[in-house]
């Protein structure tokens, strides 16, 4: 691990000037994607902004009937909370069938949202990883694919955003709100805050140098049934090679949102159009522009017949 | 990485809070203090050091172990502030105050822990490797399950909680076992949860 100076602000603001102001500086929350970065050297900030105890710790109702996730909200205690188990069950389940006990204690909402993808090529610093050193080449593209994006990717990047928290939060219409350098704030719908890879994969976010999360929104309760399945190759503890967030209506209309299978959590809206038809009609619209590789095609009917089960569950 | 939390000479930073930005490969310490088993303590630690190191290295409790260091095997699992986490990827500086609990203070040879006494009844280890952290875990799965938080397969997710072998499971996947003690470690765990009922 490279060397590094620490500092603890007192407010979001701080924070976020402090960042501005040295180039090579990163925000600490729980750290446990960071951190296990930084022992590779994959991330290698001169400077730490500690984040925590700055008081984005809590979950409040919004006037609109929502409710406001500090960034800093643990995912063990989003995941318990009363009223998310309630009203948006589909978060805590995404939550719960996450990381670990241990990880979940730690790892914190901006923080979920904002990890780095788990392809192999891009940990492994003996290979190219246009993600990792842009212009280097993409090494997963001949390479084992079978975890890998099938849509949403490009020639430069084949990656996929890891976290179930943010499939979910997709399919609640959940928006982040963040703090700049200047004191300004603003919000940004979750749909928007990842980029798509293009030939800069390397830029996974349009938040600004030194911009930072303050909290994530949810707006009231959608209601319906709701429902997230994971498919993975162990019962608990891994990655999801696709999982499917969904909020199915009583007349069968709904949302859904894919993971696993994009660098964002993937949504069409034209693909919920379809959802009433069935799981072919959504999956054949999820999927209209995807370009698997030969090892990971199996997720394009691996989704539709998990989008079916899904709502099969939801009839019955 | 391994070279972090070697560096006790450098001079400290003043002030662990101050912004002090360095160049590129300049070691910085900083002074940390936490209660570690009910005792206060207080380290001048290079920034890079994990509360793992400053534990075994710098603490010399050795009960917690360095599995992959990267968060997915447990062995590290310690309870920081009532909440069981991978002291590898925590950094010892950002535990200002908190109050850690290692194996070592669970209980001794003499006075073992009950949850150490059902490891040893049900034989929930071979190697031993992974006990400390697999012990760790189980006595903050017990608490998480009395606090109600629900996990992966809990079915009902407003109902009350309650242990099962699923759930024990479930909990623990974060603990990994190479020597595959499984089926044991669940017997203890489940012997302690039905005598604490």
């Amino acid at each position: 691990m490279r060397a590094f100076s620490y500092e603890k602000p007192a407010s979001p603001a701080e924070a976020a000037t402090a960042a501005s102001r040295n180039p090579e500086a990163k925000f600490i929350a729980g750290g446990t994607n960071l951190l296990d970065l930084m022992k590779l050297e994959i991330e290698a900030p001169t400077h730490l902004i500690d984040v925590n105890g700055l008081g984005l710790d809590t979950i409040e109702p919004t006037q609109e009937g929502g409710l406001r996730i500090g960034a800093l909200v643990r995912n063990t205690t989003l995941a318990a909370d009363q009223r998310v188990r309630r009203d948006y069950a589909v978060l805590s389940r995404a939550l719960l069938s996450g990381a670990s006990g241990q990880l979940r204690n730690r790892a914190t909402t901006a923080g979920n949202l904002l990890q780095r993808t788990r392809c192999p090529y891009f940990y492994d610093t003996a290979q190219p990883c246009n993600k990792r050193q842009p212009g280097s080449g993409c090494s997963a593209l001949g390479g084992f694919s079978r975890q890998l994006g099938v849509v949403g990717t490009s020639d430069a990047c084949i990656a996929t955003h890891p976290s179930d928290m943010a499939v979910a939060m997709r399919v609640l219409d959940a928006t982040v709100e963040t703090v700049k350098p200047d004191a300004s704030t603003r919000t940004i719908p979750l749909g928007d805050l990842h980029r798509l890879p293009g030939d800069s994969p390397h830029l996974e976010t349009v938040l600004e140098k030194g911009e930072l999360i303050t909290a994530v929104t949810l707006p009231k309760p959608a209601g319906g049934t709701q429902i997230y399945r994971k498919v993975r190759d162990r019962a608990s503890y891994a990655f999801a090679l696709i999982s499917v967030a969904a909020i199915v209506q009583r007349d069968g209309s709904g949302r859904v949102a894919i993971g696993g299978v994009a660098p964002k959590p993937w949504r069409v809206e034209k693909a919920e159009a379809e959802l009433p038809r069935g799981a072919k009609a959504a999956a054949s619209a999820l999927f209209a522009d995807a370009r698997p590789t030969h090892e990971n095609a199996f997720k394009l009917p691996l989704v539709e017949r998990t989008l079916d089960a899904v709502l099969a569950q939801a009839r019955s | 990485m391994v070279a972090a939390g070697a560096c006790a000479a450098l001079p400290a930073m003043p002030g662990a809070a101050r912004a002090q930005p360095v160049s590129r490969g300049e070691p910085v310490t900083a002074s940390v203090s936490m209660s570690v088993n009910g005792e206060n303590r207080t380290l001048q630690l290079d920034t890079r050091t994990t509360l793992l190191d400053a534990l075994r290295e710098h603490l010399h409790l050795t009960g917690t172990k360095k599995g992959c260091d990267h968060g997915q095997c447990g062995a590290c699992t310690v309870i920081v502030d009532g909440q069981r986490i991978n002291s590898c990827l925590t950094l010892a500086i950002m535990n200002q105050g908190v109050q850690v609990t290692t194996i070592e203070g669970l209980g001794t040879v003499d006075d073992l822990h009950p949850m150490q006494e059902a490891f040893v009844k049900h034989d929930g280890f071979q190697c031993g490797y992974c006990t400390p952290g697999q012990i760790c875990s189980s006595v903050a799965v017990l608490d998480e399950i009395k606090a109600g938080i629900p996990s992966h397969v809990t079915a009902d997710l407003t109902a009350p909680m309650a242990v099962s072998e699923a759930e024990i499971r479930e909990r623990l996947s974060g603990n990994i076992c190479r020597c595959g003690a499984y089926s044991n470690i669940v017997a203890a765990v489940s012997d302690v949860a039905g005598r604490q009922g």
